[in-house]
């Protein structure tokens, strides 16, 4: 049997290398890999948590599954938005997006 | 007369106690802990093993049956009948020179195809042979296919990518494009079967279907069919990955064991998918009632000759050719209804069932190759969108009613004849409606293309008359594609 | 070590290693394959769980679609020129963050004092029971028709950025 703190390591190490990813990348497509990384971790952790506290009830497992649509939903608005960027700046690094910095 | 049953038992499933006498045998000498993984492992490699025969033996059945839909014979010098064909391909596929692009991203390049044939094999795990005859009995079964083919559509857009080659790149996209796309009516349809046998494990599915879903659920049995096709990209669906198109597809730049790896991609899926239609709609495992199978062998006969005598031969054909089909369709009707009558009596023999029907789907897949032809990107689309989306939305909303007021209205158990007919009557008014609609819509279309063009003709030319030839031939298009 | 423990040490490592080289790859093709890889060690560790249908899901969404759009977009920003640097100028202070961040939730994580009783078995019908949850009144429909009514708003909304307008002039 697999300890509850080894999954939730995971999530965690998970999650903290989506973070490095966040603030250390250039490229706007890699910052929105991370973010799905991040994502992933919290869902490691809420799957992990209905598997080993509450089983019969499937509040955990419905919270993941609704994660899962607003990560797809959120990639999708995304990309959108990185591909109109590109197509009007012919750039996606995102420290050159700086328009509204004074 | 205990012998008999023993055969009985023997034949309706040896796999059950070879597995058995294997393990036995494999924990003489290994530990406890070893066995069941060990077990595993030689079920998966067995049922690998399985899929690359059906492998070989459908591409036989394909180019000998697009042969003769063709009028010619098909691969007939490997072998007795072409049977060692396969084999040939084989050898031939290994001995090619193995080029890889300049500037092609090597690890990429090579694991393409590696993944799309695997994605194909990994559906074969969930596919149920026979009562106890499955990879793995997971209740997500049917959920897990559809998830291994969306995987598939990864594999495809990688190896489009990693050659290196715009035409192969835009060929990646496009095919991408058709398989999201046909996704969604198949997951619909297939939805409207889980729905009705309460359960998305395959052997739920099969167990629920003592009157085969194909007559329960038509509509969504026609739109798994088709859909599965496109999915696969077969004909009629196969404008981005044939040969004689000027953007070959995804794996122009592949050569020997590679291409040989998405051949057999496309073939394991395509059997995959006919496994599929047959374990969700033609009851799987089950053999039919023998009543059942006398209506259908005797429809099937009386077609048959009714087709042959208003059929006129080409001159120069063997005389006896037509006499000599009808005959051997005659003997295995007649094994037919004597094994669905042994199945009455113990002699179930599941896998041959299973066998057989699933065969017999891929060869109405084999059919749709060899007579229809190729759909153009935008017919396809079209098609998809404009007609299999709405149709499978209404579809289910229909069987969800129908399946509703059976039960708690007329009070009609699931899985019962009368339960069936009720389903099929409800089924068969969406496919008048639906048809009525179409048909009307491409009425409306032919008649807007009609009028002006009438109009700009009856002032240029006064008085003669407009040319209605022409312009149904305009509209034909447009309504074939709004079908 | 059970064997249930190996494979989770073998798919958490696989995950990590994946999510690692997603975030440190020079070519951004290969980072949206890392990505790939790391999704797919997410779906291995909830099969693991015992939450098949959310495996399934993981797979079919994540790795089908996701993933699939992330490698287009790749495609066509025409990001894969893999000479520039990967990082910007707040690396250092990113890494800093990033292991704070890590050593805080780890410390907590094993300073905690979590129910040490084995988990109880999750019941046959999970299936059955979640989707029931999504559907009944007192449950979860409502977040389950904002969920779908954001998908529309989604779906729209992204058709329409990144149409391509120069093509209508």
């Amino acid at each position: 049997m697999v300890p509850l703190t080894w999954y939730l390591g995971v999530a965690a190490i998970l999650f903290c290398v989506g973070v490095f990813g966040v603030l250390a990348r250039k490229n706007a497509i890699a910052v929105l890999m991370s973010i799905e990384l991040m994502l992933n971790a919290v869902n490691i952790n809420l799957v992990a948590f209905w598997r080993y506290l509450e089983p019969d009830k499937m509040a955990g497992q419905a919270f993941a599954a609704f994660v899962f649509i607003v990560a797809a939903a959120e990639a999708a608005v995304g990309l959108a938005l990185i591909i109109s960027v590109y197509r009007n700046r012919s750039t996606v690094d995102v420290e050159n997006v700086d328009l509204l910095k004074w | 007369m205990d012998w008999i049953n023993t055969i009985i038992k023997i034949l309706n499933d040896p796999f059950t106690p070879a597995g058995e006498a294997l393990a036995k045998w494999l924990s003489g000498f290994m530990p406890e802990v070893g066995v069941p993984v060990t077990m595993m492992v030689i079920r998966a490699a067995f049922i690998g093993i399985f899929a690359l025969v059906m492998f070989m033996v459908m591409t036989w059945i394909e180019r000998k049956g697009v042969a003769r839909i063709q009028n010619r014979i098909g691969p007939n010098l490997a072998g007795p009948w072409g049977l060692l064909q396969p084999l040939a391909d084989g050898v031939k596929a290994l001995t090619k020179e193995d080029i890889t692009p300049d500037n092609a991203d090597r690890i990429v390049y090579n694991i393409a195809p590696i993944l799309s044939a695997a994605a194909a094999m990994l559906v074969f795990a969930a596919i149920p042979f026979g009562p106890g005859l499955i990879g793995t009995d997971m209740n997500i079964g049917v959920f897990y296919i559809l998830a291994i083919s969306g995987m598939g559509v990864l594999a495809i857009l990688l190896a489009g990518w990693s050659s290196n080659n715009k035409y192969a790149l835009l060929g990646g996209f496009r095919v991408v494009a058709q398989l999201v796309s046909y996704e969604v009516p198949h997951v619909l349809s297939i939805v409207a079967t889980v729905m009705l046998a309460g359960s998305m494990s395959l052997t739920g599915i099969v167990n629920a279907q003592p009157v085969w879903y194909i007559i329960v659920l038509p509509v969504s049995a026609v739109i798994v069919m088709l859909s599965g096709m496109a999915e696969v990209g077969r004909s009629p669906f196969d404008l981005l990955d044939a040969e004689s198109e000027i953007i070959a597809g995804h794996h122009i730049e592949y050569s020997g064991m590679k291409f040989a790896l998405f051949f057999l991609a496309e073939y394991v899926h395509a059997f995959a998918v006919s496994c599929l239609v047959t374990a969700l709609f033609l009851g799987g495992w089950l053999a039919p009632s023998p009543w059942v199978s006398v209506i259908g062998v005797a429809i099937m006969l009386v077609l048959m000759l009714i087709g042959s005598a208003l059929n006129q031969s080409p001159p120069g054909a063997e005389a006896g050719s037509r006499g000599g089909v009808i005959f051997v369709t005659a003997i295995l009707g007649m094994l037919l209804i004597a094994f669905s009558v042994l199945a009455q009596y113990g002699l179930t023999v599941p896998y041959l069932w299973f066998f057989i029907k699933s065969i017999m789907v891929f060869n109405i897949m084999v059919w749709a190759r060899g007579t229809l032809p190729r759909l153009r990107v935008d017919q396809l689309m079209s098609f998809n969108w404009k007609f299999l989306v709405p149709l499978s939305l209404a579809n289910l909303i229909v069987v969800s009613l129908a399946d509703r007021l059976a039960k708690d209205g007329l009070g009609l158990r699931a899985g019962t004849w009368p339960w069936a007919l009720w389903m099929l009557a409800f089924n068969v008014a969406l496919l008048l409606v639906a048809f009525a609609l179409v048909g009307s819509a491409g009425r409306h279309a032919r008649v807007a293309e009609e009028a002006p063009a009438a109009e700009a003709d009856a002032r240029d030319e006064h008085g003669e008359q407009p040319h209605h030839e022409e312009h149904a031939a305009h509209g034909e298009p447009a309504a074939a594609a709004a079908h | 070590m059970t064997t249930l423990q190996v494979m989770f040490v073998l798919v958490g490592l696989i995950t990590v290693a994946g999510g690692l080289y997603t975030v440190l790859a020079r070519n951004l093709f290969h980072a949206a394959l890392g990505l790939v890889v790391s999704l797919a060690g997410v779906a291995s560790l909830y099969a693991l769980m015992e939450a098949a249908f959310l495996a399934a899901a993981q797979v079919l969404i994540y790795i089908g679609a996701i993933a699939v759009l992330i490698i287009f977009a790749v495609m066509l920003t025409e990001g894969v020129m893999g000479k520039r640097p990967r990082a910007n100028d707040q690396w250092g202070y990113s890494i800093v963050v990033a292991l704070g961040l890590l050593a805080v939730l780890l410390v907590t994580l094993y300073r905690f004092d979590w129910p040490q009783a084995a988990p109880a078995a999750v019941p046959a019908d999970s299936i059955v029971r979640l989707g029931k949850a999504l559907v009944e009144p007192d449950l979860y429909v409502l977040p389950f028709e904002v969920a779908s009514v954001l998908l529309v708003a989604a779906l729209i909304g992204s058709i329409y950025i990144a149409r391509d307008k120069r093509v209508e002039k």
